[in-house]
């Protein structure tokens, strides 16, 4: 008894050496890079490695409030991530409506195919967005040849090199490449609602409309209620990449989002502590978010989602 | 009474119309809006090259050739940066679907040393956001900027992955495993010879995901290579698009080569290489779409369940 006790001790430790080598990456690649956010506390000058001379304490806290010109570019930097945030948080019922609507096409095939090319966009990358969206509207491109041909502009318009509107044209961007998936989740809660308590509506004289707004929506509000919650945890994230591949120096000051800031801030004026300063701070926040988000989320449905 | 009711049923189904018909048309306008585009950038790239500079294919392709597709794949980087891209695509998929394979299934062996701490210990880095700089330095020193192990490396752990396999392997019948083991096969052999056939359903999934993410990878080029022999497809495209110098500079070295045979119809512009370039970077994807559309749903699923 003893003995196989043993080999089974002995069984345990040659399994862990079969997977330390994976053990040892994820503490390379998911730990080890925490260390970097000390260099939010000293003035880090590449190629200079770290010293004690070079620690500065919270002087790049600081200068977020304090430097007159940082400050004011951190609150355009808000205002940007505020209004991209805010549009998406106040339109995020598209998704629910178009699987609501989707979900009362009779052809199956018909809705099959609605589906699969409405979701096609959402597997490709940003740089991919781009370069549909530069080819379409372009000064050759087909918008502008249309616009041209029905005579309402006589001239080509420079769609993407302008800063008017951007924070709705971001949306519109983020919600062409998204909306098909994120219906996904709503067809899913959809067809899990009971069919015998629409057929009982039906014969209590129910129109279409009146059973989707008494049944349908009611049955997947908790799943909208998940999403939002999550949509608020995720206030200050609008991502990186598709700020990056659509900016330009016409729409810059507008564009500039939060994550697009801490990138152009390092990479291209050099200010590695300052950038990493506001990645923490923006961490923190994040963090709260979710926490209130959590909160919320107890309170109305009873569990919260971490 | 009854007359009232008649009506009644009528008009209930005659509002039932509208919003058939409503929908149809509104969901048609928004099919049209996804999949035009992709089918404006084709019919252009294989339009004559004069027309389509001009923007005069909207509707069906004008002068049909193909030449735009050989001439693309002459140009050397273009090609460069197209074997980056199949081969992280695939090196990173393989290597990611395995490590989530061998370690999902090693979480549910109960002999393994502190399982539940070593599990907890890589589940937990799902939710880590270091932000790009901190994880900037941290790849700089461990010398991987400019280096293909850069692609790969960091993300071949996924952690949501192992999750995925790990409720894999828990599903499958104990006793598939006990059997292995009384026929004297060692962790290693039951993993390969027994588990590995079984779970392959989910490790599908877990490759299209992976190769489609690989695929699409853009932010790790830009931030860690600055030598264009690593550049990817997805990163040549973005310069090609906002860097109208260069492409000129290309413009200029390929025409030169094929001036004789060169028509006006066939010689690259700056509209064909980008469009051809966009339609050969997206091809993959439409490829194995299919595929993934059976999977995804599950995923989600799984996923939403998790989340």
């Amino acid at each position: 008894m003893h003995f196989t006790k043993n080999r089974k001790k002995l069984r345990g430790y040659k399994e862990f050496l079969y997977i330390l080598p994976i053990l040892i990456l994820v503490a390379v690649f998911s730990y080890f890079p925490l260390y970097g956010w000390t260099y939010a506390f000293f003035d880090y000058r590449p190629p200079y490695p770290l010293s004690m001379d070079s620690f500065v304490g919270f002087k790049w806290f600081r200068t977020m409030f304090e430097n007159e010109v940082k400050f004011k570019s951190i609150i355009d930097v808000l205002r940007n991530t505020f209004a991209v945030s805010g549009l998406s948080l106040l339109f995020s019922w598209f998704p629910m409506i178009f699987a609501v609507f989707l979900n009362e096409i009779k052809s199956k095939r018909y809705k099959k195919f609605v589906q699969t090319v409405t979701t096609l966009p959402n597997f490709i990358s940003w740089v991919l967005v781009f370069s549909i969206a530069f080819c379409v509207f372009n000064s050759n491109g087909v918008i502008n040849q249309v616009l041209m041909r029905l005579g309402w502009i006589d001239k080509p318009q420079l769609f993407l090199q302008s800063s008017s509107h951007i924070w709705f044209k971001m949306w519109l961007w983020l919600t062409w490449k998204n909306a098909g998936w994120a219906a996904i989740m709503y067809i899913a809660a959809i067809s899990g609602i009971d069919e015998e308590m629409n057929e009982a509506a039906r014969v209590d004289g129910a129109s279409r409309m009146k059973i989707i707004w008494h049944i349908t929506i009611p049955s997947i509000l908790p799943t909208y209620f998940v999403i939002v919650m999550l949509n608020l945890a995720n206030f200050l994230s609008n991502g990186f990449e598709q700020f990056y591949v659509f900016q330009n120096s016409f729409n810059k000051e507008y564009i500039q989002v939060l994550d697009l800031y801490v990138y152009n801030l390092a990479m291209g004026s050099g200010g590695y502590s300052l950038s990493t300063a506001i990645s923490i701070f923006k961490s923190v926040i994040s963090v709260v978010l979710l926490c209130i988000a959590n909160k919320i989320s107890k309170i109305v449905r009873g569990e919260g989602f971490i | 009474m009854s007359r009232k009711n008649k009506r009644n049923k009528i008009k209930v189904s005659r509002s039932d119309r509208i919003i058939s018909a409503i929908t149809y048309f509104i969901y048609s306008i928004f099919a049209f809006v996804c999949a035009y585009p992709f089918y404006y950038i084709f019919i252009n790239s294989i339009s004559a090259n004069n027309l389509s500079e001009r923007g005069k294919v909207i509707f069906w392709p004008k002068g049909i050739h193909f030449k735009n597709y050989i001439e693309v794949l002459k140009i050397p980087s273009l090609f460069q940066a197209f074997k980056i891209s199949v081969f992280r695509t695939v090196a990173g998929t393989i290597i990611t679907v395995m490590i989530a394979a061998f370690l999902g299934y090693m979480f549910t062996r109960e002999s393994l040393w502190k399982r539940k701490f070593w599990y907890r210990y890589v589940v937990v880095t799902m939710y880590f956001n270091v932000g790009i700089i901190p994880w900037f330095i941290t790849m700089k020193k461990l010398n991987l900027t400019n280096n293909f192990l850069g692609y790969i490396l960091p993300i071949c752990v996924a952690p949501f992955y192992i999750v995925l396999c790990k409720t894999y392997v828990e599903n499958i019948p104990k006793e598939l495993q006990d059997a292995g083991e009384i026929d004297g096969a060692g962790t290693l052999r039951i993993f390969f010879y027994i588990i590995l056939p079984v779970i392959k359903p989910i490790l599908a999934t877990v490759a299209i995901f992976t190769a489609v993410n690989q695929w699409n990878s853009f932010q790790d080029t830009l931030l860690l290579v600055t030598e264009s022999r690593l550049y990817t497809l997805q990163f040549t495209l973005y310069q090609y698009i906002n860097k109208a110098n260069s492409l000129k500079a290309l413009i200029n070295s390929t025409s030169s080569s094929s001036n004789l045979a060169a028509t006006l119809a066939t010689t690259q512009t700056a509209t064909s290489i980008r469009m051809t370039v966009t339609i050969v970077v997206v091809t993959p994807i439409i490829l194995v779409y299919p595929f993934f559309q059976r999977y995804f749903q599950k995923g989600i699923m799984i996923g939403a369940v998790k989340g």
